[in-house]
């Protein structure tokens, strides 16, 4: 699936709910869901500053591919369900892909105040961490393919 | 038969003054109990505002026309009512400044700059505001001075033996809040500012929290300075004032230069004008220290005695209603407090509680509240906090209690 279906899957499941509290609902569900993350990644260099919890962000090359690993502490199921759809979206993909991925998924499944807010867990400085990983690794390919021609 | 303190007030007519209130937040009545960030304002206070602007707008203390007299009158008028609101001896003695943090920069700045010295202590609590907390750690910078804390129990209360035993020869500031703003506890300032006097020191207390709940007297509490801010009051933001004792305020050199705070300027030699000017350089915020005057009249309207009952009513009901949430616990149980009450839930986040609060309606503030030291040591790290004001009442404590049930069925 590209970026986009996920995003659009996304938007459809959050489609069944009108209220906020249930799509908030689903957003901690969703959180508890997310496999833990290993320990040794719980570091203080994986923490997403400008939160209010703490949430870890671990980022490597999996192949050609971008692969995230995230957490929050236990307590902050909000930050969690969040974190738990960008990962789903964004991990495993062509990291050109991630670099110029256009979420719009936030302003559709109604909860933009909650993913904008500082409030609630910083996920604007999640995205920026994982596109700029995305980004330095799209320009390693480049340079690479650059160096081959 | 007698009416109970905290009956005589009509709250129904109260909510009527404040028409933010009347309306709908995320499909439900709007709860506001942020009141310790900011209370609401009348309807009277706001008429003030634009009134000065629709009706008398001029530059004051300058101006020879009608406009700039009126003006400058009811500016002043605004200085008196302060010196009633906190007893002050003098007019004189009432600076205006854009609130609180202002004023505890202005007296750390030239009171702090002018007397205090290399090794020279101030005393300031575990559970200062960090506006009381880092205009002093900057001053301790410049000047070399030992910034010291007076520690708190697990109630959240003062332990004043330990106070005694920092208390020396080398205090020369003594900086303390009087009702905390992260848990309502209202501390013994009038013991606290006799102790330090004994030793010489100096003493500031931060009134933020404390100007609309409680009677505020400055010469009963014999205090150097008093400084708190009018938003907190049904006042206007960007305004508060700064009370000093006239023989101190008159001691201290002037914090900003510009007009205004002058009696003579040549290239030579400036002389500085009298207090209050002295402290008030450029045109100040001439609305909203008008709007104030409102805000007073307001409270003293309503009677702050009837205010603090029915406000303490408040405080007990939901103290009690809280019960109710498994693993509620509240931080801050001292014996004196407002009507604040804040407070952790067992494996839940703070920022959670509040996200899904506000969902229904129900506006609190969560985190740290500016209190980063006090969370160090009850060893969390923030609270859900609610604060109460005069146009609240039990039906929406209830809506709070309900509110809190569904975050729990929602987590856990
Ligand atoms: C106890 C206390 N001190 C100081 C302040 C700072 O007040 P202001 O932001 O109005 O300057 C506040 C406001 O939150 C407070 O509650």
């Amino acid at each position: 699936m590209t970026i986009n279906e996920k995003q659009d899957e996304i938007i459809e499941e959050f489609d069944l709910f009108d209220d906020q509290l249930d799509k908030t609902q689903y957003i901690i569900d969703l959180g508890k869901k997310l496999p833990p993350m290993p320990e040794q990644y719980q570091t203080d260099d994986n923490l997403i500053r400008g939160c209010q919890s703490k949430v870890w962000l671990h980022s490597e090359m999996q192949g050609t591919n971008v692969h995230f690993e995230a957490d929050s502490e236990p307590t902050a199921q909000i930050s969690k369900g969040l974190v738990s759809l960008l990962i789903r979206i964004l991990s495993d993909e062509k990291p050109e892909a991630v670099a110029s991925a256009d979420l719009y998924f936030i302003d559709r499944i109604g909860l933009s105040s909650l993913v904008t807010s500082r409030r609630a867990g910083g996920l604007a400085s999640m995205i920026q961490q994982m596109k700029q990983f995305a980004t330095q690794q799209a320009a390693k390919n480049q340079t690479a393919a650059q160096s081959t021609l | 038969m007698e009416i109970a303190p905290h009956e005589i007030l009509d709250i129904e007519a109260i909510r009527r003054d404040f028409p933010i209130l009347d309306q709908v937040v995320n499909g439900r009545q709007l709860v506001y109990f942020d009141n310790a960030a900011t209370t609401q304002k009348p309807l009277p206070v706001l008429k003030a505002l634009a009134g000065y602007y629709e009706g008398y707008n001029a530059n004051i203390h300058r101006g020879i026309h009608a406009l700039a007299e009126k003006a400058t009158s009811a500016f002043e008028l605004s200085r008196r009512a302060i010196q009633q609101f906190l007893n002050a001896a003098h007019v004189e003695e009432i600076i205006f400044t854009y609130g609180t943090t202002d004023g505890i920069n202005l007296v750390a700045q030239t009171y702090g700059r002018r007397f205090l010295n290399t090794g020279d202590e101030i005393i300031i609590t575990t559970m200062e505001h960090h506006s009381n907390i880092v205009p002093w750690q900057m001053l301790c910078e410049e000047k070399g001075c030992v910034l010291k804390v007076i520690p708190i129990d697990d109630n959240g209360d003062l332990i004043l033996e330990e106070y005694e035993k920092l208390l020396s020869e080398r205090t020369k500031f003594v900086s303390v809040v009087h009702v905390s703003n992260a848990m309502g506890i209202i501390n013994p300032v009038k013991t606290i500012i006799e102790k330090a006097h004994a030793v010489g020191a100096k003493v500031l207390i931060d009134g933020a929290q404390a100007s609309s709940h409680i009677d505020i007297d400055v010469q009963d509490l014999d205090t150097d300075f008093y400084v708190f801010s009018a938003h907190k009051l049904y006042g206007p933001t960007g305004m508060g004032a700064l009370y000093g004792k006239r023989d101190v305020l008159d001691s201290m050199p002037p914090w900003r230069g510009g007009g205004e705070m002058i009696k003579e300027v040549t290239f030579e030699k400036t002389t500085y004008n009298d207090l209050p000017y002295k402290f008030e350089a450029g045109t100040p915020n001439i609305a909203d220290v008008i709007a104030t005057y409102t805000a007073l009249e307001y409270i003293n309207n309503l009677g702050k005695k009837n205010l603090a009952a029915y406000e303490h009513s408040l405080l007990e009901y939901a103290t009690e209603a809280l019960k109710d949430i498994e693993g509620l616990r509240i931080i801050g149980q001292g014996a004196e407090k407002i009507s604040v009450v804040s407070f952790v839930i067992d494996g839940i986040h703070h920022q959670d509680t509040g996200v899904i609060l506000d969902q229904q309606g129900i506006a609190v503030r969560t985190g740290h509240h500016c209190t980063q030291p006090l969370m160090r040591r009850f060893n969390i790290t923030g609270t859900t906090r609610a604060s109460f004001a005069v146009y609240n009442t039990k039906e929406e404590i209830d809506r709070l209690v309900q509110g809190l049930h569904r975050v729990r069925k929602m987590m856990l």
